[in-house]
């Protein structure tokens, strides 16, 4: 895919894969809006990718609140152009050091799904529509593999991934043939801020840097059907 | 025409047929019917700006209207004290400003945190966002030039955070961002939604594809529909900015009939036509005026809103069809029952050539 003079939008882009995945898309040529809550590290982030050469905006906005949504999808399209390639990336594991089931607050449970499904679902339906119509884009779910696997301490975000998986199949049965593709990426483990959240312990020197998933994941992606479930370990 | 209170999707479709001189009641779902192979859809894919923005210039109130603008520059018109329950019309005269003036702006709801809403999200900004004047039009006072004084992401942070939605006081309810918006929504470049295309969910978008129906978008500044100053109003609609894809030159250039979903649509394909002599792509400004007498060159259909006889908007239907089948398919439609206004029902004029 040719990256160049696309628009593309990235959520949780102030670190780890978000940022990677930014940094990444603005040296293939793409314009990036960069979506995160904290100002000062997306302002970073943005201003790195600016001084490389790169266009890059840093729009401030929760995805998991309802009334950010627009403002984030319309300062983006405002700043970078109609979106080509929106990545679901922001997510949330809620309260760590993760709990079993019985031992989760509803209303954490409640945040996780806001943050890592509604928010994902309200921004691809504030996006995916504009794609639709010009008959191209891309929306890319950044999953993980515990949307398949049931490990213990892991409930409230592993049911927010797997249903995200299953919201980018539906999206693709429906907008087959029209030029949208919906794919989900699972990323697997990387040596970031979250992983090291959920597992204090890990020896951080066996895990994928968050730069070259970027890479393998903008690669894989031509190759990609809509609907398709990548995994880029 | 009785207004639509709520926002809601159109019912009903008034279907007016100038070739043959004859309307009839149809449905949005009956599109599919209606058109096939050969037909293009092109629509309007601003996203509507919160361009309603409350605050204080010398310390009186000010309502500050925007219509257009790049980078920190906008114009705008100034409405006095008072809330959207009050017809523009009757609303007082803002304070006189001048050149040089500072206006602050403030977020007309408390942000959500006080109302019980929990973080942030896109709105909340550290400090007023403030407004300079930069000039007064010749035309009214209340029309001004403005400069922000932030510009990009930050100036887009303010305006979602401060601003709301153009309200209508036929409208119940104070209206959200999302009820204004199009499906197909991308830059915000519009102050009011361009309410044609209500009638496109996407079950019938992606019924008419299926059919052989093409669709294509353009971006065109839609502005106010109305001012309360007349002086303003009798000069409506101000040249607005509009940007035509490549794709969308192509596309028309392919179709058997190019139907305009909104009169934003017809401006900007007709404007660069009238300039050009030929459609290309890419950014331009139209003073366009669609009325009775106009020809257009390259929309054969239109797809569009009901909105009272007296309103300029059946004024340009007139460049579609005669003024005497209009006024009767119109009666029709009140007598039946239809409802006007931005989320009443909806029309489609046919090519009088079709």
């Amino acid at each position: 895919m040719d990256w160049r003079g696309k628009a593309a939008l990235v959520t949780g882009a102030s670190r780890g894969l978000g940022r990677a995945l930014a940094e990444e898309l603005a040296r293939r040529g793409a314009r990036v809006a960069l979506v995160a809550r904290g100002e000062a590290a997306l302002e970073g982030a943005a201003a790195g990718i600016r001084a490389s050469g790169g266009v890059a905006h840093a729009v401030v906005g929760d995805v998991g609140e309802k009334r950010a949504i627009h403002a984030i999808a319309g300062a983006a399209a405002a700043l970078v152009g109609p979106i080509d390639a929106l990545f679901l990336n922001a997510s949330t594991l809620g309260p760590t050091p993760l709990r079993l089931l019985l031992d989760t607050d509803c209303e954490d449970l409640e945040r996780v799904l806001a943050v890592n499904l509604v928010g994902p679902f309200r921004l691809a339906k504030a996006v995916a529509g504009s794609m639709l119509l010009r008959g191209s884009g891309v929306v890319v779910a950044v999953s993980s593999d515990a949307a398949l696997e049931a490990y213990p301490r892991w409930g409230a975000y592993s049911a927010s991934k797997a249903a995200l998986d299953h919201l980018v199949r539906v999206f693709a049965a429906e907008l087959a043939e029209t030029g949208v593709r919906f794919v989900s990426v699972d990323p697997g483990d990387m040596d970031t801020d979250m992983h090291a959240a959920a597992l204090p312990d890990a020896d951080r020197s066996r895990l994928a840097r968050p730069e070259d998933v970027a890479r393998r994941i903008l690669d894989s992606l031509d190759r990609a059907s809509s609907g398709a479930r990548l995994v880029t370990t | 025409m009785r207004a639509a209170t709520a926002p809601r999707s159109p019912e009903r479709l008034l279907l007016v047929d100038p070739a043959r001189g004859t309307f009839d009641d149809a449905t949005p779902r009956g599109l599919v019917r209606l058109l096939g192979p050969g037909d293009l859809l092109v629509v309007n894919d601003a996203a509507t700006l919160p361009a309603s923005l409350a605050g204080a210039v010398r310390g009186e109130p000010v309502e500050v209207r925007l219509l257009d603008g790049e980078g920190e520059r906008f114009r705008a018109v100034l409405l006095g004290a008072g809330d959207w329950r009050t017809r523009t019309e009757h609303r007082p005269p803002p304070p006189p400003v001048t050149r040089g003036d500072e206006i602050e702006l403030r977020a007309s709801l408390p942000p959500p945190a006080e109302r019980g809403e929990g973080r942030g999200g896109g709105r909340g900004c550290a400090e007023a966002l403030k407004a300079r004047v930069e000039g007064v039009s010749e035309l009214s006072p209340r029309l001004v030039r403005l400069v922000f004084d932030r510009s990009g992401a930050e100036l887009y942070r303010a305006l979602y955070a401060v601003g709301r939605p153009i309200q209508y006081a036929h409208v119940a309810s104070p209206l959200e961002l999302w009820s204004v918006q199009t499906g197909y929504a991308a830059r915000p470049w519009a102050v009011e939604m361009p309410s044609a295309g209500r009638p496109l969910s996407f079950e019938l978008v992606l019924e008419l594809r299926r059919r052989g129906v093409a669709f294509a978008t353009l971006t065109h500044a839609a502005g106010l529909s109305a001012t309360g100053d007349p002086a303003i109003d009798a000069a409506l609609p101000l040249p607005e900015r509009y940007e035509i894809p490549e794709p969308t030159i192509a596309a028309v250039e392919r179709a058997d009939r190019v139907i305009a979903v909104g009169t934003s649509v017809v401006r900007a394909l007709e404007g660069a036509f009238a300039r050009h002599g030929v459609l290309r792509p890419g950014r331009g400004e139209t003073d366009l005026v669609l009325r009775e007498g106009f020809e257009p060159r390259v929309v054969d259909a239109l797809l569009t809103g009901m909105h009272e006889k007296d309103a300029s908007h059946f004024a340009l239907l007139q460049a579609f069809a005669p003024r005497a089948l209009l006024e009767s398919a119109y009666a029709h439609a009140e007598e039946a029952g239809y409802l006007g206004h931005e989320f009443g029902d909806a029309t489609l004029i046919l090519g009088a050539a079709a």
